[in-house]
């Protein structure tokens, strides 16, 4: 397997990247409130949103960016869906954790 | 005309529908009438075609006329058809002639019954199904019919059911045709399989297509359905049985037409049949040789006048399935026509009896009928002489070309075959004769009291006498009693005159103690005197006493006496038993000895004598005289003389495909076997009147209680199903229950407790998921770029 010329790229976009991934990951596997766990998917969503526009640009192919688009447009309609969940949640019961939340249980 | 065929069975369909609806509301005899034109219409209808038919070339009389597509399924196509050939419109003839002459009868005969119309409801369905039967041009439209009759033969037997013998025996007919309607069924599959078609007119043609091996298996399959519906060994055991439906139901069913359907099915596949081993032929041959033969012994010991006639069917049809296995079809269907009308006509007899008294079947209680019922003895002697084969009536030329093609048959063991057809002869000959002379001839036994009377009658009289040894006991007891009170009086007497002697003693001897004039001496002569008086007084009472004593022993004697005399009697009533009326019965069996018991018979003796038996009405009489007609002349359907005559032969040749078996005998021959079967009739004849008319021969030495109980089949059936057979089938359901079921139950099991094991990993915790789902990326990942720098 020959490596991939990756062209002059700065590795920090994708330090940044990994950064951000990492914090949401953390995030999302460490707090409760749904909320925030809400905020850290967004983090790591767009954490991969800046992987793609890095590779985007040092493959200089439009794909990666229109991969974003698709990206973007997932997540605004999931927040739709999962905010309106999470409002009508804590509406309820306002000291609501993620862990509370075990209805679905198998 | 032919386009109109299917008019057969729509007359006894729309009969049946609309007796259905309106039946009731007919009543009778209105639906009785109804039924009977329904089907006079049908046979109306069977002989336009008969005469279309007829006025066709030989070669062309071969007609499927389609009504409609009936199953269309891929390659599987079934039509509502009807298969118009000889071999159909002669089965339809007879069905359809003594059908109707059946159901006029049946209005006589059903006459103030509480279901009369829905009687006719039945006779209807049954002929329609009968029809289908026999008219379907493919095998599932013949096993719809072959259904069809089987249930309305279970209605029909138990159409009395609040008798739980007649639901039983209804049902034992509906469970033993099952066996064989499973033979038919696997027979038709392994036909749809071998040839790809159900149609008659493909399985006739194309038959030489068949290998050997499945023609044989096909034949022995369809073979197994034969011996159900036509009642052969071994599943002939609900025939007999059968006789509990209503006498014109065994006449129509199980006689004339429904118990033919194994012979006619095995008839219509001779193409099959000539391609099936020889074995399988022989097999047919020899199992209606035995069965004839088995059945004729059974009959010789019946005392029901309808089982005689039930076993004689069995051995008739025996016949008939031993022609069709020495390739005699022409014969086969032959002694149907003709055993159809003499068979038909002596259970119509039987019924006719059985009305004109009182619902008596027991052969035993008739005797002498023929004076009250000419015309039911007269035509009934014409049944006996067609069926005990005496020329010219019909059963004796069909029974010899069953007889004559038995000889004939090659490598089958023809004389042997012969030779048992030859004995059953001899026996129809025997027990039809005996049942002829027990039933019309002789002493009328119907007004003699029964066994049950008697036995009745003998109670009572044991009982007053039992009472009259209470009643001098108790007169013993109470002399007895009165011999020890005067004994005990005389005993007091004793004392009392001993007393007085003693007294007197005493007052001599004061007397004589005391000086006269003394002081007192008066008063002691006085008392003397008394004294003196008191001893004779004192004797005369015990002399009384003593005759008191006497008296009362002679009352203790009387009363021995009566008790003695008491007890002779009883003894007399006891040992009158040995007197009880034998089961064996002949014209000349004396009226039992009822001496000294008349006034004892219980009321239904006295009820019996005021009944008069008569002879049944005009709608009963005609069938007989008609079938009485027919059973005389139908000899000439098919007569041996010269080849012309073969009318039946010529007719039949078209569905036969050249397969009727060639005979080789000589006329020499032929006249020989005919000589030698009259003449066994004339000796089994003349046997029966010996036996049976003049009383030279005692009858309990011939009817065995092995032949009464027909060699124990029955009972041994019963007790194989249940005993060993039981515990087979409750084998089977355990396996059932506990392998197949658990099979199907532990595989739901399994995959419920593999879900209760994996619901763990779903706690509902959404973070567990995440770290499940980072987890699993993060292998992915490791996996991937293991793959990339490996």
């Amino acid at each position: 397997m020959e490596a991939i010329d990756l062209g002059d790229i700065d590795a920090w976009y994708l330090i940044l990247s990994a950064a951000l991934f990492t914090i949401g990951l953390g995030g999302l596997l460490t707090r409760r409130n749904p909320l925030v766990m809400f905020m850290c998917v967004e983090l790591m969503l767009n954490a991969v949103n800046i992987t793609f526009v890095t590779f985007s640009t040092a493959l200089d192919d439009l794909a990666g960016q229109t991969a974003v688009f698709f990206v973007l447009v997932v997540a605004a309609a999931e927040v739709v869906v999962g905010l309106s969940i999470v409002v009508a949640v804590l509406r309820r019961r306002p000291d609501m954790t993620a862990d509370d939340l075990t209805t679905l249980r198998g | 005309m032919l386009d109109a065929a299917w008019l057969i069975p729509a007359f006894p369909l729309l009969g049946f529908a609309v007796l259905l609806v309106f039946g009731r509301r007919m009543g009778e005899p209105i639906a009785g009438w109804v039924a009977t034109f329904a089907s006079l219409g049908s046979f109306l209808s069977t002989v336009g075609v008969f005469f279309a038919l007829q006025g066709e070339a030989t070669d062309e009389r071969f007609h499927i006329v389609t009504l409609f597509t009936w199953v269309s399924s891929g390659s599987f196509t079934v039509d509502a058809g009807l298969l118009i050939d000889p071999l159909s419109i002669t089965m339809c003839l007879f069905i359809t002639g003594v059908g109707t002459l059946i159901h006029l009868y049946s209005i006589g005969y059903m006459h103030g019954d509480e279901k009369f119309s829905t009687f006719f409801v039945y006779l209807n369905l049954f002929v329609a199904s009968m029809l289908v039967l026999v008219l379907g041009d493919n095998l599932l439209l013949t096993f719809l019919g072959w259904e069809g009759v089987g249930a309305c033969s279970y209605f029909l037997i138990s159409f009395w059911f609040t008798d739980p013998a007649n639901a039983t025996a209804g049902k034992k007919a509906f469970v033993t045709n099952r066996v064989g309607d499973f033979g038919f069924m696997l027979a038709a599959f392994l036909v749809f399989v071998e040839l790809g078609s159900i149609n008659y007119a493909d399985i006739l043609t194309r038959a030489g297509e068949l290998s050997t091996f499945s023609a044989t298996l096909i034949v022995v399959l369809f073979l197994l359905a034969a011996t159900g519906k036509s009642a052969q060994i071994p599943l002939f055991v609900w025939l007999p049985d059968a006789m509990a439906g209503p006498t014109p139901v065994s006449a129509l069913i199980h006689a004339a037409t429904m118990v033919t359907s194994g012979v006619f099915l095995l008839t219509r596949l001779n193409p099959v049949l000539a391609e099936a081993e020889v074995w399988s032929l022989g097999l047919i041959a020899w199992l209606g040789a035995l069965t004839a033969l088995f059945a004729a012994t059974a009959a010789v010991a019946q005392n029901d006048i309808k089982k005689v006639l039930a076993y004689s069917t069995v051995s008739q049809l025996g016949y008939m399935v031993l022609a069709v296995g020495v390739g005699g079809y022409v014969p086969a269907i032959f002694h149907m026509i003709t055993h159809a009308f003499f068979k038909a006509l002596l259970f119509l007899g039987s019924g006719s009896v059985i009305h004109g008294l009182h619902e008596e079947q027991d052969m035993r209680r008739m005797g002498g009928v023929a004076r009250f019922m000419p015309i039911t003895a007269m035509t009934f002697v014409i049944g006996w002489l067609a069926i005990a084969g005496v020329p010219p009536f019909s059963g004796f030329w069909s029974k010899d070309e069953v007889l004559l093609l038995a000889w004939n048959a090659d490598g089958l063991g023809g004389p042997a075959l012969w030779a048992v057809g030859l004995i059953t002869a001899l026996l129809t000959a025997f027990y039809m004769t005996r049942q002829v002379i027990l039933t019309f001839l002789g002493r009328t036994r119907f007004f003699d009291p029964t066994p049950e009377e008697i036995e009745s009658a003998r109670a009572a009289r044991l009982d007053e006498a039992r009472e009259g040894i209470g009643a001098a006991e108790e007169a013993h007891a109470s002399a007895m009693a009165a011999v020890e009170k005067a004994e005990a009086d005389v005993t007091k007497r004793q004392d009392a005159l001993t007393k007085a002697q003693e007294s007197l003693v005493d007052a001599t001897a004061a007397v004589a103690a005391s000086s006269e004039g003394a002081d007192g001496h008066d008063k002691l002569v006085k008392a003397l005197d008394k004294a003196e008086k008191a001893v004779p007084k004192a004797e005369t009472a015990l002399a009384k006493a003593t005759d008191g004593v006497s008296a009362a022993n002679d009352g203790v004697r009387e009363a021995e006496e009566a008790r003695a005399v008491a007890i002779v009697a009883v003894d007399r009533v006891s040992a009158a038993e040995v007197a009880a009326p034998s089961e064996f019965v002949t014209a000349q069996t004396p009226k039992p000895e009822i001496e000294g018991l008349e006034e004892y018979l219980p009321e239904s003796y006295a009820h019996r004598r005021e009944y008069h038996p008569h002879e049944s009405p005009w709608t009963m009489t005609t069938p007989l005289v008609v079938l009485a007609g027919l059973a005389i002349v139908a000899g000439a359907l098919n007569l041996p003389f010269t080849k012309e005559l073969h009318f039946l032969e010529h007719w039949l040749e078209p569905s036969l495909f050249g397969n009727e078996a060639k005979v080789t005998a000589s006329a020499a021959t032929k006249w020989l076997l005919a000589i030698i079967a009259i003449l066994v009739g004339a000796v089994a004849i003349v046997a029966s009147f010996a036996v049976y008319l003049r009383g030279r021969f005692d009858p309990s030495r011939i009817e065995a209680e092995p032949l009464r109980q027909a060699w124990y089949v029955d009972d041994s059936y019963a007790s194989f199903m249940g005993g060993p057979g039981r515990r087979l089938f409750d084998g089977i359901a355990w396996f059932d229950r506990t392998i197949v079921d658990g099979a199907v139950r532990g595989t739901a099991g399994g995959l419920s407790s593999i879900g209760r094991t994996l619901r763990v990993t779903q706690p509902g915790f959404v973070r567990s998921y995440a770290l499940g789902i980072s987890v699993g990326t993060l292998f992915v990942m490791v996996w991937f770029l293991g793959r990339l720098y490996a």
